[in-house]
């Protein structure tokens, strides 16, 4: 089942930019919540900070906190284990090239040291199944590297491989954009089925996705969250200025 | 009129391009060529001195006596595979890991730096003046030659071509896929050593293969530590033979036979680098996938 997630106070910084202020939020269980915002506003920012992959950066700063279910992110426990419980899909599908697909899906549970073939390939099959992919590769699973597969198969064989340590939350990049209409389609698709049992936080530029797939909308502008609600709020009455002038196109 | 002008320049474009093209490609074949035709004709020089020598009681036999014929280099052969094993021991994985430091954790810091450099240094070296240094280091205070010195030897002078190939290898991987094995929850170790590292193991092994056949052919590095010796011995403790060294002394000795010896000691060399560089690649690619870049 999926957490919801509260956020604090946040603040980020690459060097000497300041690229999140003040950011306050909460993003309930089980739903999708999409981020908006044009280029450099601090969205995808703010996703890395929600699993910690902000820090992997050398000049990159945190503060401020976030919970995510009754978990401190920030005290209570490492990177890595919050990493575990807080899987993320990125903009460019980045399978591990050199492994099969098999071992793709495999690769967190294998690489934390986990072993049990059975479970393994319990696991596999219904990551797949869940990232609607099992039917395209199921017969070429050991054969196949995941880099031989199409961009729209390959990101869903990254969102099965994140499937496959069992997260609370789905962290969503952009997982669309490097992708044509139809591999976006079913992984919007993708989106709906999941969220009945993970939560959901996906970054997108393209706004009548986030009205498709999300019940609740933050608009980012300036490393600032301009305004956070449901989505039908935020597209049909938006209650800032910039907000709306940003949906109608009017700038960005 | 206006579309006939266009046909002619078309044409004369078209000629020019034609000429262009195959002026260029002619010039990479004949480049090309030029590359790989001393080494063809060494090879076939080599079996054409060498291959009339060789025959069982060469890799049978250790060295006979000034004035009795016959006798092989079983010794050397064995001598060159220890020595070659034990420089391998030492300058894979220290190369490998320096390779490891400088592109995934060191990245840009002083230390960094500073190792980057010697390792540039360090392969400029002669490999006589490494000869001699390991020979001050190990052979004096042991106060006898061994195999071990000699590994050592060839050991040091591996480790620079592997450590810069494999920082440069580690370096192509591209960042999303660390960010893929982070974002995972896999411990930042772990993701260099089963991702980072495996993605560009082609291209690391192709780096210790580099630094393979190069230490394989050397002789000034030995002449100072393993030093040579003309009977049966696989004692790491103890002076070993090795084929550039027998090479050598054979070479420059006044007998004719000792010359023959020479030359088929120098095709067997030959032979056993390409056999071992390619079983390692045939080992090394025999699981990559379909697809798999």
């Amino acid at each position: 089942m999926g957490v919801g997630i509260e956020v604090k106070n946040l603040n980020a910084w690459y060097g000497n930019n300041h690229t999140l202020q003040d950011i306050n939020l909460h993003i309930p269980a089980n739903q999708a919540t999409a981020l908006i915002g044009p280029s450099g506003c601090g969205k995808s920012t703010f996703v890395r900070c929600l699993n910690r992959m902000h820090e992997t950066n050398p000049i990159a700063k945190v503060e401020g906190s976030v919970h995510i279910g009754d978990l401190d992110v920030y005290n209570d426990a490492s990177p890595v284990e919050i990493r575990r419980r807080v899987g993320m899909v990125f903009q460019r599908p980045n399978p591990f090239p050199t492994m099969s697909i098999y071992d793709n899906v495999a690769s967190g549970l294998r690489l934390n040291g986990f072993r049990n073939r059975r479970v393994l390939d319990e696991v596999v099959e219904r990551s797949l199944k869940h990232a609607a992919l099992w039917d395209e590769v199921k017969d070429d699973l050991k054969k196949k590297s995941g880099a031989s597969l199409s961009g729209g198969q390959q990101q869903r064989l990254c969102i099965a491989r994140a499937l496959a340590v069992d997260p609370e939350v789905l962290l969503m990049d952009e997982p669309a954009s490097a992708l044509d209409p139809v591999s976006t389609a079913k992984i919007e698709d993708l989106i709906f089925q999941l969220k009945s049992q993970y939560t959901i936080v996906i970054v997108t530029h393209n706004m009548q996705q986030a009205a498709r797939v999300a019940e609740r909308t933050g608009f980012f502008l300036s490393g600032k969250l301009v305004e956070f609600d449901t989505t039908h709020k935020i597209f049909t009455n938006p209650g800032d200025k910039r907000t709306e002038d940003y949906i109608t196109g009017r700038f960005g | 009129m206006m579309a006939n002008t266009q046909y002619k320049a078309g044409k004369a474009n078209h000629w020019r391009r034609f000429l262009a093209n195959h002026l260029a490609s002619g010039l990479a074949v004949a480049s090309t060529i030029i590359v790989v035709a001393p080494l063809v004709a060494i090879l076939l020089y080599l079996i054409y001195k060498g291959a009339s020598s060789l025959n069982l009681n060469f890799f049978t036999q250790i060295p006979r006596p000034v004035g009795e014929s016959g006798g092989g280099m079983a010794n050397a052969i064995v001598g060159s595979a220890v020595l070659l094993g034990l420089g391998s021991l030492l300058g894979v994985p220290l190369g490998i890991a320096a390779g490891i430091y400088l592109a995934e954790f060191g990245r840009g810091g002083r230390l960094a730096n500073f190792v980057r450099f010697t390792a540039d240094v360090l392969n400029g070296v002669p490999s006589i003046v490494m000869g001699i240094s390991v020979y001050a280091l190990i052979v004096l205070p042991q106060k006898h030659f061994s195999a071990l010195s000699g590994g050592v030897a060839l050991g040091i002078m591996m480790i620079p071509t592997i450590t810069r190939t494999t920082e440069e290898m580690l370096l192509m991987v591209p960042n999303s896929i660390r960010e893929a094995a982070l974002g995972l929850g896999v411990p930042n170790w772990r993701s260099v050593l089963s991702i980072t590292l495996k993605t560009a193991s082609p291209g690391v092994i192709t780096g210790c293969m580099l630094a393979f056949a190069r230490v394989a052919g050397e002789t000034a590095p030995l002449l100072f530590t393993a030093f040579g010796n003309n009977f049966w011995s696989t004692s790491v403790n103890e002076p070993i033979a090795a084929l550039p060294l027998q090479i050598y002394v054979y070479a420059i000795s006044p007998y004719d036979e000792w010359h023959r010896l020479a030359w088929a000691g120098a095709l067997v060399l030959i032979v056993l680098i390409v056999v071992s560089v390619a079983l390692v690649r045939y080992v090394t690619t025999r699981g990559v996938l379909k697809g798999a870049s």
